[in-house]
């Protein structure tokens, strides 16, 4: 099973827990796994249309997905998949 | 002001680390996290700990964080015992209230510290949190 390490301001929907394990082939697959059994999480990381949210970032160990296939990235058992929030702003 | 919140309890040596760094930064724009706990009804701020602005171009009016900072983040808190409480970074020469900028990208949970500076110094601290519509809503400083 693949490791999803969980960002600190979306623990509040697995309840506290830091890390979900769950089978899939690829990067989409482990984030639905998510969702699915994580209420309330999905809307966070997904826009309506079905794809990753523009502030919400996915690494594969130390790779972001987005130098990769995206959420297409393949996985493999053992992998370490992090979310990450872009933390940006400004003033104006 | 909201009451939805807990309170934030910034102890002084966290709340002059954002302050200077703030300063140290000036004109630029200055970022970073904070550390603590959850404790009693109270949001209480140990630490805070200085970030590198990756923003590329013109970092008056921006900040940007890298992902692998982030990660660092995540990982110093648990190595060390704490919550990852918050993100700080500071207004040159603009009130601390969120831009347009700022909501676009903010997370639930996360207390958004803005320490607002002017030629002379720090003028004021303000701290917000996402609301569950989505818009910024002002926090406590104890």
């Amino acid at each position: 099973m693949a490791t999803l390490i969980i960002p600190t301001p979306l623990r509040k929907f697995t309840d506290g827990k830091s890390v979900f394990e769950a089978s899939a082939s690829d990067v989409r697959g482990l984030l639905n796994a998510l969702s699915t059994s994580h209420e309330g999480i999905q809307k966070h990381l997904f826009d309506d249309a079905g794809e990753l949210r523009s502030f919400i970032r996915v690494y594969v160990g130390d790779e972001d997905i987005n130098e990769l296939e995206g959420a297409d990235t393949k996985i493999e058992d053992r992998d370490e998949v992090s979310i990450i929030p872009a933390i940006a702003g400004g003033s104006k | 002001m909201s009451h939805q919140f807990l309170p934030l309890d910034i102890h002084p040596s966290a709340m002059n680390d954002m302050k200077g760094h703030g300063e140290d930064a000036f004109p630029n724009e200055c970022c970073g996290f904070f550390y603590g706990e959850e404790k009693n009804g109270v949001r209480v701020v140990s630490s805070a700990k200085r970030i590198e602005n990756v923003k590329e171009g013109d970092q008056r009016r921006r900040f940007e964080i890298s992902g692998k900072d982030y990660m660092k983040a995540e990982r110093f808190a648990t190595q060390e015992g704490l919550t990852l409480l918050g993100i700080y970074h500071s207004h040159p020469l603009h009130p601390a209230i969120p831009s347009e900028h700022d909501l676009a990208v903010a997370m639930p949970w996360f207390s958004y510290v803005i320490v607002s500076v002017e030629k002379e110094g720090v003028d004021h601290v303000r701290s917000w949190q996402l609301s569950t519509e989505r818009q910024f809503e002002e926090e406590i400083i104890k």
